[in-house]
């Protein structure tokens, strides 16, 4: 397994996502694309964390260690945020049924007024 | 004991009356307006005092010198525009003429324009029907306008800077305007006001342009060739030196006598002159007569090194006066217009100056223009008195005035006889030493020119003598043939009166009536005279110009046989006139009318260049030409370029709005298209 493979893998899943986000007209939909977009970069993270802090570390670059698990950190932070992203998500989603009884993003072209 | 500053009250006191009466008479004791023609008598005569006296130290002791620094007006960078006096016998001269005619003709003006009501429309006749502005009021506004012309015409005559000299020069020519549409309610009064401004703007426009090319080719940080003096005393360097070639010398001379072309009425730009007469009579005798049309001859004068230097430019001026000289007197042969015959006749006679400019006799044609003014101003002032009696100015409608107005009909006959040259009289003397110098000059090859010019004039004399004569026989002799009250067109003025008028408007005719008959001799006597020298004004004229220009001068005399000739050539054009319209004719105007039929309808439509200008130039090139383009270039080019901006502005707007749905998620597009062209431009981009 190289890095080349994980690295493909997160851009496909970003893509995936961020094509789902700008295009799915349900709130849903575009909140499951967002999650999917996290995980692209989550993986890259962690991935880019694996591959190359072992590798400086072989080469004695200076500071190297202190990066050591900066990558899966970060990854966790990520996870712990988009789960409250999601829930504030569906928070909203939740007040636009409410107030429109439709859960369409076309419909709530509120930004223009 | 005249200085600096006398001077320049010749020219600020008539502008203080001017101040004074439309400043303060006018808006505030509109009811007063009596004073106002008292008023501007008072500066005007003040000015005139000096006037004299600056002309007897100047030209007559030669002890008047001026010295005084001129005002700096403008600084621009390194150059310098100057406002000041330059006092040379033609300025001298020139101030006399302007304060003596114009203190005339607002003496007559005084009680001429008191009349209510007088004088003016057909349009509107009796008083109900009549604007509140025919009143007094007009008084006040006359007098303001005749001191802004006089103080306009001296400051023209003093300018010593090329630029202070156009602005007068501009400025005469909006009093011509303004006086002109005196009585603007009166659509011929108004057209006529409009049509001598524009002619004039013709001319003014070439004067502008040479105006501009002599400071482009003379522009020099020490030296200001702007100045009038300074580029007459220094055109010989500047032609030595190649600053100024024979072209652009030509070019520059062309240019300002096109400027006195327009202003003086000459061909062929002489068509608003015989219409400026819709004006007040006095107005015709002070700027049509006397002063601001001889501004052309002025003008040239003054500049007269700079036309010497280019022998073009002196053929085109001699010819284009010689020509003016005989084309007006032909139409003023049948003209019925008491106040248009004159008119001819000041084209005419300003065609005789500037045929005499043109032949190298400087003097002689300032001479010509100081006994004209004299004399024309008395014709103009005695036409308004006949005009005052019998409420026209058609003479098929006058006739017998001689016993009733036995003064009038003097002074009239005095006028004509010195503007037909007759022994003694003014007219004699300064005419016959143009025809003496154009038949004499010849030198440096242009004898064809000046002989040709030498006819022209001699046969003007002839007409000159008819048509004056025509004109005061069928004024005076004969039976009445009933004034306003025949004729159609007339302006009335309550009924016909026939008798003398007042006393303020004969005397002015008087004391114009002295000058039109000694001044001629007084001041150019052929022989020493009572201490005054012979040809004392030519000469003193003629060597007031640069030393380096007295070998260009023609010199003065006078010529017995030559004057017999002249004399003769008058005395027959009289007699023919006396024997046509006299009470019984030996030669019936009506047969010779039938049988040049055609002839007497090409004069009497003045060539058709009314109809060439209105029709041709007006209507054809301007309408059709010049304004069409204009209109489709606007439509098409300047209209559609100010319509491509908004439609850009207005769908490059809709373009951009079409993002602007608010779509989160076209939002979101955009921004994420925008990064990914930012990622691939620093991928991609090295």
């Amino acid at each position: 397994m190289t890095l080349e493979r994980f690295l493909i893998i997160g851009a496909i899943l970003f893509a995936i996502g961020l094509y789902g986000a700008l295009s799915k007209k349900h709130a849903i939909a575009v909140l499951m694309s967002l999650e999917l977009m996290f995980n692209g970069v989550n993986v890259t993270a962690v991935a880019l964390s694996r591959y190359t802090v072992p590798k400086a570390l072989s080469e004695n670059i200076e500071n190297a260690a202190s990066f050591l698990l900066t990558g899966q950190v970060f990854a966790v932070f990520i996870i712990t945020v988009a789960a409250a992203e999601v829930a504030l998500g569906l928070a909203i989603i939740i007040a636009i049924y409410r107030s429109r009884s439709t859960v369409l993003v076309t419909e709530a072209a509120d930004m223009k007024k | 004991m005249v200085n600096e500053q006398l001077i320049w009250a010749i020219f600020f006191l008539p502008l203080i009356s001017f101040g004074l009466i439309a400043l303060i008479i006018r808006p505030f004791f509109n009811q007063a307006s009596v004073i106002a023609g008292p008023i501007a008598v008072l500066f005007i005569g003040a000015s005139f005092v000096i006037s004299i006296l600056t002309f007897i130290e100047r030209n007559i002791n030669g002890t008047l010198t001026l010295v005084g620094d001129p005002i700096n007006w403008l600084t621009i960078g390194a150059f310098k525009l100057e406002v000041g006096i330059l006092l040379d016998p033609l300025t001298t001269t020139m101030l006399v003429v302007v304060t003596g005619v114009s203190l005339m003709v607002q003496i007559y003006s005084t009680f001429y324009m008191k009349d209510p009501g007088s004088h003016h429309g057909t349009e509107n006749q009796g008083s109900d029907s009549e604007p509140a502005e025919l009143g007094q009021p007009v008084y006040a506004r006359y007098f303001a306008y005749m001191s802004l012309f006089t103080a306009s015409m001296l400051g023209l005559v003093m300018a010593s800077n090329v630029v202070q000299l156009f602005v007068f020069w501009e400025l005469v020519g909006l009093c011509s305007y303004l006086l002109i549409g005196f009585w603007f309610h009166r659509p011929a009064a108004a057209a006529a006001a409009k049509k001598a401004f524009i002619v004039t703007r013709v001319g003014d426009f070439g004067f502008l342009l040479a105006l501009m090319y002599l400071f482009s080719k003379t522009y020099q940080e020490n030296i200001n060739y702007l100045n009038i003096q300074t580029i007459n005393e220094n055109l010989p360097t500047l032609v030595s030196s190649g600053t100024l070639g024979a072209g652009a010398l030509t070019l520059i001379a062309i240019g300002f006598f096109v400027g006195a072309i327009g202003k003086s009425g000459q061909f062929p730009l002489h068509t608003w002159l015989p219409d400026a007469m819709e004006g007040p009579t006095p107005v015709s005798a002070l700027i049509h007569a006397a002063t601001m049309v001889t501004a052309g001859v002025f003008l040239v004068g003054r500049f007269f090194p700079l036309f010497q230097a280019s022998q073009e430019a002196m053929m085109v001026v001699a010819l284009v006066g010689g020509i003016t000289a005989l084309f007006a007197a032909t139409m003023g042969l049948v003209s019925n217009d008491i106040k248009r015959v004159l008119a001819y006749s000041t084209v005419s006679q300003l065609g005789y100056m500037m045929l005499a400019l043109g032949i190298g006799a400087y003097g002689v044609a300032i001479f010509h223009l100081f006994t004209h003014a004299f004399f024309k101003a008395l014709l103009f002032l005695g036409s308004g008195s006949v005009n005052h009696a019998t409420g026209t100015f058609d003479m098929r409608f006058m006739g017998g005035l001689r016993k009733k107005m036995p003064i009038t009909y003097i002074t009239f006959l005095i006028g004509s006889l010195s503007l037909a040259g007759i022994f003694p009289l003014a007219g004699f003397w300064s005419k016959d030493e143009i025809l003496l110098n154009a038949f004499r000059s010849g030198s440096e090859g242009g004898e064809i020119v000046s002989m040709t010019v030498f006819v022209l004039a001699i046969i003007a004399v002839f007409m000159t003598a008819f048509y004056m004569f025509r004109a005061l026989f069928m004024t005076f002799e004969g039976e009445f043939r009933g004034g306003s009250e025949k004729d159609p067109e007339a302006n009335p003025h309550g009924p016909v009166h026939l008798g003398e008028s007042p006393f303020l408007m004969v005397l002015p005719m008087l004391i114009l009536a002295i000058p039109a008959v000694i001044i001629g001799f007084i001041a150019n006597p052929p022989g020493e005279l009572l201490g005054i020298k012979a040809h004392w004004m030519v000469h003193t004229l003629d060597h007031s110009l640069p030393d380096s220009m007295h070998h260009l001068l023609k010199g003065e005399s006078f010529s017995v046989p030559l004057a017999a000739v002249s004399s003769l050539v008058a005395l027959s054009g009289i007699a023919l006139a006396i024997a046509m319209y006299k009470p019984k004719p030996l030669i019936s105007p009506e047969s010779i009318g039938k049988t040049l039929r055609p002839v007497h309808t090409l004069l009497y439509r003045k060539y058709y260049f009314d109809e060439l200008y209105e029709g041709i130039f007006v209507r054809q090139i301007y309408y059709r030409g010049l304004a069409l383009a204009s209109d489709w270039t606007d439509k098409n080019i300047v209209d559609r370029a100010v319509n491509i901006v908004g439609w850009t502005g207005a769908n490059f707007g809709g373009l951009i709005r079409q993002f602007q749905n608010g779509q989160m998620q076209m939002y979101a597009t955009v921004t994420s298209i925008g990064i990914i062209v930012i990622a691939a431009i620093f991928i991609f981009g090295d």
